[in-house]
């Protein structure tokens, strides 16, 4: 590929004037494997309309259908990853479909660390998630929708991240909007499903025009749609780009900011829990969340430049930072226990998004990888202890260790790596993101990085004492609920325990000074990253994390564990039956009252209140009595004069009809009545009256033959 | 010697009284004979103009015995007729024949 080559000379100019800090990967161009990796997001979203129509025929009526596409997608991205690792790929594939001016309007992937990162996630886990979908959805009437929606969900995934440009990029990001509605919205005979698809479409779509604004203004400025292209004009210190980035960078951040459902875009997360288990645990893990902050990587050049992107980065920050702590908190008082796992993924997603905004890209893209693993499984956890007790109210749960063995090991894990203890896969990401922060806050210090640092730090404390929470409730102390717990079958444990393998050993992969896998793995771009890499681990910051960890287990082990005073205790450890006082403490015990801050958070930081009250009521009352209105005037109106129109028309042609067509009937008929009610009389029915008639016509008959 | 102008005044005089009988008699056993002398009437011009024109093949006396014939045949469906009608009504008049009026 010469072009790419041509490129390449330029980034390494560029790779001069920014010092040694930058590093470019030597990458070939992945020979055919990367030219067929068209197939990644074609295949789910063909698969998908397959699916949709000949699904119900299909053996398992579409599940099979999906995972086979799924795990074609797992195992052409892991050939992918290896080949990576082993080479580097770097390659970009476009095909024109149209132009618009100068503007070429292309379809294309895009194969290099980054986007191969992504396939793999969304193949590996999607596939994980599939398998025990399976057993989840069994019974569902829409079994077969289900998995048609569910495809295409990981097909528009595939779309967005395999986009060489902004237009198959927002297309990407459409479907997975439109397919995240339709899967939230799964069980639609509950209204409160309905508005929680709704929140999330709507939420998504005030922060799309944002994305949809920046993406313009960048390529108009750039001259291109294509990312490569518009960081060749960046290399070339292109000034319309210099103008104009400050606002191209922010409107795409605010649209990358409503997909990651970060402060305050957030709202649409914890309700998108509407939807069935597994759809929760993908949207989470590795589609449709992970997409905003998949978008500032890709564009992770561009925010890295100041001369370029000026301070989006520090709002990236800040925003990031807030999101990691405020929603993490919000995670304390929730009952379902998919709630505060939602919140958790919120709180995750703000430490990702605070990393890339420091420039930790390398820690913040390895945080999505682990937290893809062990979230899923927390989610797959969840859902399988829901499959037993019927219920996501954390109290009626209680004790299920005894029942489901192999559900609370998993869950174990997955809770190590998400609080990070060593050396779970958590630990060694989260470390590697306060670690950088810390980095960029001692070498440049801005309040922005340290605000980042502090509130990290503090984000781990809560973590782990909400973590501590759900799985004191959960699985120590009491049955408290109705149904008769039971293990999950097989189908749901193996994903389980696959994904818990991962939790636990994904982060190894990511060693500072040991093993540089991941790093190796999403440096690989055409365009060079800079970025601090750290030689050994910081062990100080470890030992200022792992007690503020460790603290925050303890306190909630206290709080709500076996031993707290709160807990209710039953007859060792037996299901007993739980009256209703007792169930009252358990509720009490469940929502951990602190003076002040309680209700605060109970609502949610009132923003939801403000949203719907300030904004949606507001705009919505008026624009559906506008609507209304035109409908009753504007709308009814062409009906409304077009059946007068017709009803005139028809009472002309009815007089015409009655007097003139029928008249003319009525006057034949009536003539012809009376000349025969004339003629008759002449005709009395007296046969010799005939006979003289017939001779008189036989005399003048005669005589005229004689005269003439 | 009869000249044909007797022969055609006797058939005249003959269909005066035929037609006479068939307008005026109620009786339509009576029309029906009334009808006959009429056709008698006939038959004697036809001969009468035969013999008058000498005509090599009597096409006129031929003539006159097919309206004999024809006459024969005319009673036998008009008495058989009459018969019917007085065995559904008890009456042979014919002005009170006059069902088929309107």
């Amino acid at each position: 590929m010469p072009a790419a080559v041509a490129q390449l000379s330029r980034v390494a100019v560029f790779l001069q004037e920014h010092g040694d800090s930058a590093e470019l990967a030597q990458a070939g161009d992945g020979g055919g494997l990367a030219a067929y990796a068209w197939l990644i997001p074609v295949v789910p979203m063909v698969v998908a309309f397959l699916i949709l129509f000949f699904g119900k025929y299909s053996p398992w009526k579409g599940w099979g259908m999906a995972t086979a596409a799924l795990g074609f997608v797992a195992v052409y991205g892991t050939v992918l990853a290896v080949a990576n690792l082993r080479d580097g790929i770097v390659a970009e594939f476009s095909v024109n479909v149209g132009d618009i001016g100068t503007f070429a309007i292309e379809w294309g992937w895009v194969v290099d660390g980054l986007s191969i990162l992504m396939f793999f996630l969304v193949g590996v886990v999607g596939l994980l998630v599939f398998v025990y979908a399976n057993a989840y959805m069994k019974g569902d009437a829409r079994y077969t929708w289900f998995f048609a929606s569910f495809t295409l969900f990981a097909g528009g995934m595939l779309v967005l991240v395999s986009a060489p440009n902004f237009i198959q990029l927002i297309v990407g990001w459409e479907l997975v909007g439109v397919s995240s509605y339709l899967l939230i919205g799964h069980y639609w005979e509950d209204m409160d499903n309905i508005d929680a698809a709704n929140k999330a479409f709507m939420t998504n779509k005030v922060a799309d025009a944002a994305l949809f604004i920046g993406a313009i203004i960048m390529s108009l400025s750039a001259g291109s749609f294509q990312f490569s292209e518009i960081f060749t004009r960046m290399i070339e210190g292109q000034t319309t780009l210099g103008q104009f980035g400050f606002w191209a960078g922010l409107a795409i951040f605010i649209g990358a900011m409503g997909k990651s459902a970060q402060f305050p875009f957030h709202v649409w997360l914890p309700d998108a829990m509407a939807g069935p288990t597994p759809v929760s645990a993908l949207m989470h893990a590795a589609t449709m969340v992970t997409a905003g902050v998949y978008l500032i990587a890709r564009l992770f050049p561009f925010y890295q430049l100041p001369e370029f992107s000026g301070s989006v980065s520090t709002i990236i920050v800040i925003i990031g930072a807030i999101t990691l702590l405020s929603m993490g908190l919000l995670a304390i008082v929730q009952d379902d226990i998919k709630r505060v796992l939602a919140y958790s993924t919120v709180s995750q997603l703000g430490y990702m998004v605070a990393a890339l905004g420091v420039g930790a890209y390398t820690a913040g893209l390895f945080h999505l990888f682990t937290h893809a693993f062990f979230k899923a499984l927390l989610f797959l956890g969840a859902g399988s202890i829901i499959h037993a007790v019927h219920s996501n109210n954390m109290s009626d749960m209680g004790g299920l260790r005894k029942y489901m063995p192999a559900t609370f090991w998993t869950f174990l894990v997955g809770t190590a790596a998400l609080v990070g203890i060593f050396p779970f896969a958590g630990f060694w990401s989260k470390d590697e993101i306060i670690s950088s922060a810390f980095f960029n806050a001692t070498n440049n210090p801005e309040f922005a990085v340290w605000f980042m640092v502090v509130l990290s730090i503090l984000g781990a404390f809560i973590t782990a004492f909400y973590m501590a929470r759900v799985v004191s409730l959960t699985f120590f102390g009491t049955y408290l609920g109705d149904a008769k717990p039971h293990e999950s079958p097989a189908v749901m444990v193996v994903p389980m325990v696959a994904l818990a393998v991962g939790a636990a050993t994904a982060g190894l992969l990511n060693i500072p000074g040991l093993t540089e896998v991941v790093t190796d793995w999403v440096t690989t771009r055409a365009f060079p990253i800079v970025e601090h890499h750290f030689a050994q681990p910081e062990y100080f910051l470890i030992a200022i994390v792992t007690p503020v960890v460790l603290l925050g287990l303890f306190i909630g082990w206290r709080l709500f564990g076996p031993s707290s005073e709160l807990h209710y205790t039953g007859t060792g450890g037996e299901a007993v039956d739980v009256s209703a006082p007792q169930r009252k403490v358990a509720v009490e015990r469940d929502t951990f009252r602190i003076p002040v801050l309680y209700p605060v958070l109970e609502n949610k930081y009132y923003i939801d209140d403000l949203y719907m009250n300030g904004l949606v009521r507001p705009t919505m009352g008026p624009i559906a009595d506008a609507t209304l209105w035109v409908d009753m005037n504007v709308v009814d109106a062409v009906p409304n004069l077009g059946a007068g129109v017709a009803r005139y028309a028809a009472a002309a042609v009815a007089v015409i009809d009655d007097n003139a067509v029928d008249g003319f009937y009525n006057v034949t008929g009536a003539t012809t009545g009376a000349t025969g009610s004339f003629l008759r009389q002449l005709f009395p029915g007296r046969v010799q009256q005939y006979v003289a008639l017939s001779f008189a016509g036989v005399v003048i008959f005669a005589a005229l033959f004689v005269i003439f | 010697m009869m000249t044909i102008i007797q022969w055609i005044l006797l058939g005249a005089a003959l269909f005066s009284v035929g037609l006479y009988g068939v307008l005026t008699r109620r009786n339509a056993v009576l029309v029906l004979a009334s009808v006959e002398i009429m056709l008698a009437a006939v038959n004697i011009n036809l001969v009468a103009f035969d013999t008058y024109l000498s005509d090599p093949a009597y096409t006129g006396q031929i003539f006159a015995l097919f309206v004999i014939a024809l006459a024969a045949a005319e009673v036998g469906v008009g008495i058989a007729i009459i018969l019917m009608i007085f065995r559904n009504r008890h009456s042979v008049d014919v002005d009170e024949l006059d069902l088929m009026r309107y």
